[in-house]
């Protein structure tokens, strides 16, 4: 079984660690995971592109073909691939940044404020974490406990709590978006 | 000495371990594990992290980092280096490989063991600066002037980017020369697992050295011992033609002839002992159509080859993992039987050009640029066009 997650956003938004992250929990569940990344030459802005291939075999071809889950936290990133996700895939965006009534193809469909959940735990930069806390607890593709130790790894110590506060945030909100 | 005594006790910590890491991470420990004692580079995307990670991690192995003002420096340093005796490397890419080119021929005249990485990007020029590409691949063979001959291996995984570092240093050591790891943005920004090799496992190949009665800068032999500053011996080292002794001779043309022939046979009769490729036959053995790749294509490449054996159709894949000197045996053997071949790279056919040279079949470049890999599906599609 092969599952292709894809994360659009501008630079600066953290979705590469997301993916990361993302891919670490994977492993950490004892899978394969392979994790790609494009970004433009600025250190902010432009467009950015973080794909991971979750697996239990080997993983041949370790970029996105047709995304089973697509998460979009900015309008050209979602408008660039909201095309390319297989039918019946899961969408989640960023209910503050992109604008979209539906997704024509998608599976389930999710609005999700995480840029603004993050302002409120008092720093923006945690965004990207509060989005992974959702799309653990609407798609488990990767286990809540190696995923949330994953991102304990990669986050500086002096936010770990933070960081931690965040993704149990993401994870309350996506289990609401489910029920 | 207690800067292996150091390096041991560092890799005896890291064997076993499984990490999630980038190519470029992967490529950095490799050094390590190869006894690479000095590395001096200049950061450029996508090959930074190689120096990141090597900035952090070789000093607590015993070895030495120096961030140079730019890249004809960073190997100008590590071709001194090197003359001291150690194993030594850097890393760039596209622009900076540019740069280096003067003193890649240096250090093949002087015949010096050294590793330089290229994460190739996007070009000429800035081109598409943070894109992968693949189109280096004849810039490693002659991008310095005059005669020679080169080495040059291209990963697939990050796990092969540490392994092959391994041969690299080897190689470097055992021919007396520099030797090009031609990496790409592609697989220096893939993140994916790599098991850190058991010490016990690796080995490392000795650089042979002058004996003292020798002329010091080589003998009749294809490869010379070589005689280290600093070991008592007076050591010329210039990049104008030299006799054995290593004193200048630029006036008699055997001199030249004898040295630069030598020079270019230690690699070119060595070519069966140096090349390695890997081979994926098709089961029923009558493929008519075959595929060759290397470095990042290779990856949907080989995966295109299941889908088209799935879908029915018979084909044979060879992945090139020595670049040069080319695998002209095992690709002439490879394309025996064929009626296409087809060959996906991210450039517009560098190898394709090379591979025509010497078979008989069709040739179809498949050839991508523009910063994005093939897909599955592309190289599919030209298969099936092929049948």
């Amino acid at each position: 079984m092969r599952t292709e997650i894809r994360l659009a956003a501008f630079g600066g938004q953290g979705i590469i660690l997301s993916g990361v992250i993302m891919g670490e929990g994977a492993i950490n569940d004892g899978k394969n995971a392979v994790q790609t990344q494009s970004y433009g030459p600025e250190s902010r802005g432009g467009a950015a592109k973080s794909e991971i291939i979750i697996a239990d075999e080997n993983i041949d071809y370790p970029m996105v073909v047709e995304a089973d889950c697509l998460v979009a936290l900015s309008q050209p990133g979602y408008d660039k691939y909201a095309s390319e996700v297989k039918p019946g895939a899961t969408v989640i965006i960023d209910s503050d940044l992109v604008e979209t009534e539906k997704h024509p193809t998608a599976g389930s469909f999710y609005q999700l404020p995480f840029t603004k959940l993050a302002d409120e735990l008092g720093n923006r930069i945690v965004a990207n974490i509060v989005m992974l806390g959702s799309v653990c607890a609407i798609t488990g593709i990767v286990d809540k406990e190696s995923l949330l130790e994953a991102v304990k790894a990669n986050v500086p110590a002096k936010f770990l709590d933070l960081n931690v506060r965040a993704f149990t945030r993401g994870y309350e909100i996506g289990e609401q978006a489910l029920a | 000495m207690a800067i292996e005594a150091n390096r041991k006790e560092y890799l005896r910590r890291l064997g076993g371990k499984k990490y999630f890491i980038l190519g470029d991470e992967a490529c950095a420990y490799g050094a390590i594990y190869a006894g690479c004692d000095f590395f001096a580079g200049y950061p450029i995307t996508p090959a930074t992290e190689i120096a990141e990670l090597i900035a952090l991690e070789l000093p607590k192995a015993g070895g030495i980092c120096i961030q140079m003002e730019d890249e004809l420096a960073s190997i100008a340093a590590i071709i001194g280096a090197a003359w001291t005796g150690a194993r030594t490397m850097t890393a760039t890419s596209g622009p900076g490989f540019s740069l280096m080119q003067e003193n890649i021929g240096y250090a093949i005249m002087t015949e010096t063991p050294c590793v330089i990485v290229n994460v190739q990007r996007s070009g000429p020029s800035t081109g598409q600066a943070t894109k992968p590409a693949q189109g280096d691949v004849m810039q490693a063979r002659w991008g310095t002037h005059g005669d020679h001959d080169i080495i040059a291996l291209a990963p697939h995984s990050a796990q092969e980017c540490l392994d092959l570092m391994l041969d690299c240093f080897n190689l470097a050591d055992i021919y007396r020369t520099p030797v090009i790891l031609l990496m790409d943005g592609e697989i220096g920004h893939i993140r994916e697992s790599v098991t850190m090799p058991e010490l016990s496992t690796i080995t490392h190949a000795e650089r042979k050295l002058a004996q003292p009665a020798e002329d010091i800068f080589g003998g009749p032999e294809l490869v010379p011992g070589i005689t280290h500053y600093g070991e008592g011996a007076n050591v010329h080292v210039t990049g104008s033609t030299h006799l054995a002794n290593g004193m200048r001779d630029v006036a008699t043309p055997e001199v030249h002839d004898v040295l630069l022939r030598r020079i270019y046979r230690k690699i070119a009769d060595n070519r069966e002992q140096i090349v390695r490729t890997e081979l994926d036959k098709d089961t029923d053995g009558k493929a008519k159509i075959g595929v060759i790749a290397y470095g990042a294509a290779s990856r949907p490449a080989h995966g295109a080859v299941g889908r088209a054996r799935n879908n029915g159709n018979a084909v044979d894949f060879l992945r090139l993992i020595t670049i040069w000197p080319f695998a002209r045996t095992q690709v002439v053997e490879f394309c025996r039987d064929l009626d296409v071949l087809l060959v996906p790279e991210m450039n517009l056919g560098q190898i394709s050009r090379e591979i025509e040279r010497f078979v008989n079949c069709r040739v179809v470049s498949v050839s991508k640029i523009g910063g994005v890999p093939h897909t599955v599906e592309e190289i599919l599609t030209a298969i099936e066009e092929a049948v």
